[in-house]
């Protein structure tokens, strides 16, 4: 079990390089090797998704993942989002909404969700609940998190709507 | 005067830290030389203990030790017992098996601990559980509750004799008088069953001595700090000053995170003052399906005596109650199913027995409901049921009933968890009720909506409750604030939070009284190297009993600075006024000083100072209840059920509720809607299935069914009632269980409502598509 094996993958934007296990759980080597321990690990069976991190722009679950099937991948969990002073608007919208109780599956859910409200723009609740209903949450009842999912896509899209509207404008001015 | 910030929706001060993955929980710790835990657990639910080999895993490479019972010596000992036996009850018979923390000579549950690895890391730790040799001589299990009493039955605790843990009895008025004069007098069996807490994170413990300070530190994620510290430092005989137990974030709790005898709490601090290396250990979810805690089965044989009119003379319970292979928690979960089954009702004559009895299965302690729920589930069973038979609406029946506003205290004469009378101290139930009925219009839906919607063919059916919540039980819990030279304030206070929101609605309290921002108020919960006396949360009582302790800590802090302030400024105490961080003269506003300044001149560094004042603008408060504050409430539902597979969407959720003063509405939201989330799970989906040998069938969150958000409602309709209890200065009651506790008894009444023209009679908790299918199959036999 000792033999290791040499890993290169982008976590966060950064470049990392380690040697690892072959058994090395992906959800560990996040967890206990990069310490980025915002990646929470709540059944290890792929049921929960409070390891969701996104492997290459896709949502899965870091636990039912080895280490080295990571090696020349990119990797973004939930300290690659936004920072306490700046939160990304899909944080923001769970502080706004009270998305999150204890906050153990909520960096799970977020990043189960950055892919679907980045490409959603304007989700019904039966969209959203469908998205979700890979997460398991025992705090909320979800409602809340449905809420603020929404908020997000409304926020994000009118964001989207501005910045259009200013590059618009800005290439009218130059004309 | 100051801004009122009580009973604000306010936004969550510990947001930020756990969106962006910065809050620190158990497993986040990371020390230098950190060792890893494994336990190997039975895989028979009884047996004796042969042998147990641990030659070849103790050579493994990076293995450091392994342990058995017998490893530990005179260390080993069962224990203790964390809740007491019921004593105020007269005549109460309580057999004390506390649990061990790991297995000697024999196993009676399947999970049971049967040795520990210490390796460098979890995997290593893990192999090594491979290489132990264990031979167990396997006894026939009992996992059935009446029959674990008959003659011939195996024996759990065979010193015992019997299988009985408890027997219990209690009667106020005298049931067989009243029906003997009744009218009606309906008797039935209901069988109910429950599930597990899963928080999503599992139980987690870090232990690190430090041999040259001669100090323990212990991060746990355990509902009860200052009893962990009291229990590590007494079996290791240390003194609790030695002992510093930190619960960080923490993953929900639910219930058995209030364990603190489990084979962790135990053998881990041991183990690490022997090997002088910290240790880890994070249980996995198999571990937790079969060896934390859970909360099931009770057979209850129910008789309810009434007049022709519907009035309840009389109520009559004897029911067995399943401990699991050891008694731990004393009879707290039984003895709330004692106090909450004649719940919202004026019941003058109630006999309640609780038989209690081992079995081979994992020990019963509080889970989200805490035994509540089983009594109000056979109390509104039993109302619907008498109603159809008396021809009354399931409404109607109860509003003949209810407690009403001028009976308040109402005393039960049932003796409870907190071993003093149950007494209701404050409530409008007939409102509850009625704004439920109004909110889901059940007299359309009845009248027009469902004879409609029948005649589609749809089966669609109602369901109106009602349900007490008896909460912030004693004994106590205390608190500090103090104002420091910033001018920003620290709350510490005794119980840990769990995910409740402390963070913010504690700062509200101390925001209102000492005239600071809520987001300048750090709250400091279960660190005791940070404040050292309190219980713990538990039954609904984080708010309510630290609560009111924090706002009398922070009141007292507040009179503080007023009376500094007066002699500073030479301004008589009336005229001052405290906001923004200041103290001013109300008319005077440029005539200031603010919080800070005042802090640093209540603790001045040379000089003298007022023998009689105590240094700082600080001050401690503790508060304990004469008796628990009683939420009340009520709750209706429509769901429409699937007529071939009967899947079930729940179409409305109604639910209104009186916890008195609120703090934070926001938060308050978001209890009701966890706990109904909790109650939908124990209606429909979640069960922990035992086979006759005592093995879990469906120890994964892969079998175990959670409600997902497709489950859920897409909106629950909450409605609020203020009450304030009459107990406490805030006048607050306890809410954290509220959904769980009612959402059974109507989801059952809806389930029988939308399929009346099958006639079935629910009679168990919980349902499920499988167990509707078959009863309705049985009813058309």
């Amino acid at each position: 079990m000792s033999d290791l094996y040499a890993i290169k993958l982008t976590v966060n934007g950064a470049v990392v390089e380690r040697e690892v296990e072959g058994r090395l759980l992906l959800s560990d080597f996040l967890r206990h090797e990069l310490c980025l321990t915002g990646t929470h690990v709540g059944c290890e069976h792929g049921v929960c998704g409070a390891c969701t991190i996104l492997f290459d722009g896709q949502p899965v679950r870091s636990c039912l993942m080895f280490a080295v099937q990571a090696n020349r991948h990119e990797i973004r969990t939930v300290e690659g989002l936004g920072t306490m002073e700046h939160l990304h608007p899909l944080q923001e919208a769970f502080h706004e909404k009270h998305g999150l109780q204890c906050g153990f599956c909520t960096p799970g859910i977020l990043m189960t969700m950055i892919p679907f409200v980045e490409s959603h723009h304007n989700p019904t609740h039966e969209e959203i609940r469908e998205a979700l209903a890979g997460n398991i949450c025992r705090c909320t009842g979800y409602e809340f998190i449905v809420d603020a999912v929404q908020l997000a896509t409304q926020k994000m899209h009118a964001g989207m709507k501005i910045a259009e509207a200013s590059i618009a404008n800005a290439i009218q001015e130059k004309r | 005067m100051s801004t009122k910030v009580i009973g604000q929706r306010i936004k969550r001060n510990e947001d930020p830290q756990l969106l962006t993955g910065q809050a620190l929980f158990t497993d986040d710790v990371q020390l230098s030389g950190m060792v890893h835990a494994a336990f190997l657990r039975s895989d028979h639910a009884h047996a004796m203990i042969k042998s147990i080999d641990t030659s070849v895993a103790k050579k493994r490479p990076g293995v450091l030790a392994v342990y058995t019972a017998e490893d530990f010596g005179d260390y080993w000992h069962v224990g203790p017992l964390q809740v007491p036996p019921p004593l105020a009850i007269p005549g109460a018979v309580f057999n004390a098996r506390p649990l061990p923390p790991i297995a000697k000579d024999k196993v009676r549950f399947s999970g049971e601990p049967l040795a520990v690895v210490i390796a460098e890391s979890r995997y290593i730790a893990e192999d090594a559980l491979a290489d132990i040799l264990v031979e167990l001589e396997p006894l026939k299990a009992i996992t059935n509750l009446e029959k674990a009493l008959e003659p011939g039955a195996p024996l759990l605790h065979d010193d015992l004799g019997t299988n009985l843990a408890a027997d219990v009895r209690q009667e106020h008025g005298n049931y067989a008088e009243a029906s003997a004069k009744a009218d009606v007098v309906i008797k039935r069996r209901f069988h109910i069953d429950r599930g597990a807490a899963a928080a999503m994170e599992n139980r987690g413990f870090v232990v690190d001595w430090d041999k040259r300070s001669r100090q323990m530190n212990v991060w746990s994620n355990c509902q009860a700090p200052i009893p962990l510290r009291n229990t590590i430092a007494a079996n290791l005989g240390l003194t609790a000053s030695q002992v510093r137990v930190i619960t960080p974030f923490v993953g929900g709790g639910f219930g058995p995170k209030i364990m603190t005898s489990q084979a962790e709490d135990v053998l881990l601090p041991w183990i690490a003052m022997r090997l002088e290396r910290p240790i880890k250990w994070i249980e996995d979810r198999r571990e937790n399906f079969l060896a934390t805690t859970s909360e099931r089965d009770q057979i209850h044989d129910v008789e309810i005596a009434l007049t022709k009119d519907g009035k309840i003379l009389g109520f009559s319970d004897t029911f067995y109650h399943n401990t699991g292979a050891y008694d731990p928690y004393g009879m707290t979960v039984p003895l709330n199913t004692h106090t909450h089954t004649t719940g919202s009702y004026d019941i003058a004559n109630f006999f309640t027995r609780v038989i209690m009895v081992f079995t081979n299965t994992m020990i019963v302690t509080p889970v989200r409901g805490a035994g509540r729920m089983y009594g109000v589930y056979i109390m509104e069973r039993m109302l619907d049921i008498a109603a159809k038979q008396l021809k009354l609406s399931p409404v109607e029946i109860r509003q003949r009933n209810l407690i009403q506003s001028n009976q308040f205290p109402y005393k039960t004469g049932i003796i409870g968890q907190d071993f003093v009378e149950n007494i209701l101290d404050s409530g409008n139930y007939p409102a509850t009720l009625q704004k439920a009925v109004e909110m889901i219009e059940y007299d359309k839906f009845v009248k027009e909506e469902q004879p409609r919607l029948r005649a589609e063919g749809k089966k669609v059916g109602i369901g109106v409750v009602c349900f007490v919540e008896g909460t912030a039980v004693g004994p106590y819990e205390g608190a500090r604030v103090n104002v420091d030279g910033t001018g920003k304030v620290t709350v510490v206070t005794g119980i840990s939070s769990q995910g409740q929101g402390h963070f913010t609605s504690f700062a509200q309290l101390v925001a209102e009284q000492v005239g600071v921002k809520v987001g300048d108020v750090r709250v400091i919960t279960g660190d005791t190297g940070h404040f050292h006396w309190g219980a713990g949360t538990f039954a609904s009582r984080g708010a309510t009993v630290a609560g009111n302790a924090i706002y009398t800590a922070a009141t007292k802090v507040r009179n503080k600075a007023l009376d500094l302030a007066s002699k500073v400024l030479e301004t008589p105490l009336e005229e001052l006024e405290i906001e923004d961080g200041v103290v001013r003269v109300a008319d005077i506003p440029q005539k200031s000083i603010s919080l800070g300044e005042l802090a640093t001149r209540a603790n001045p560094m040379r000089g003298t100072i007022d023998p009689n004042m105590e240094p700082g603008l600080e001050a401690t408060a503790f508060y304990g209840p004469p008796h628990g504050a009683t939420g009340q409430g009520a709750v209706a539902m429509i769901v429409d059920v699937d007529p071939e597979t009967y899947a079930v969407k729940i179409k409305r959720f109604v639910i209104v509720h009186d916890c008195g003063t609120v703090i934070n509405p926001l938060i308050l939201d978001g209890q009701i809607q966890g706990g109904v989330s909790m109650g939908i799970g124990n209606s429909y989906y979640e069960q922990i299935i035992y086979d006759g040998h005592g093995q879990v069938m469906n120890a994964s969150l892969m079998d175990y069914l959670l409600p997902l958000s497709t489950d859920m409602p897409l909106k629950m309709e909450l409605g609020h009632i203020s009450t304030p209890s009459p107990l406490n200065p805030l006048g607050a009651k306890g809410v954290g269980e509220a959904g769980a506790i009612p959402t059974p008894a109507a989801f059952a009444q809806a389930m029988e409502n939308a399929l009346a023209d099958e006639k079935i009679e629910i009679l168990q908790s919980p349902l499920s598509q499988s167990i509707m299918w078959q009863m309705v199959q049985e009813k058309r036999k």
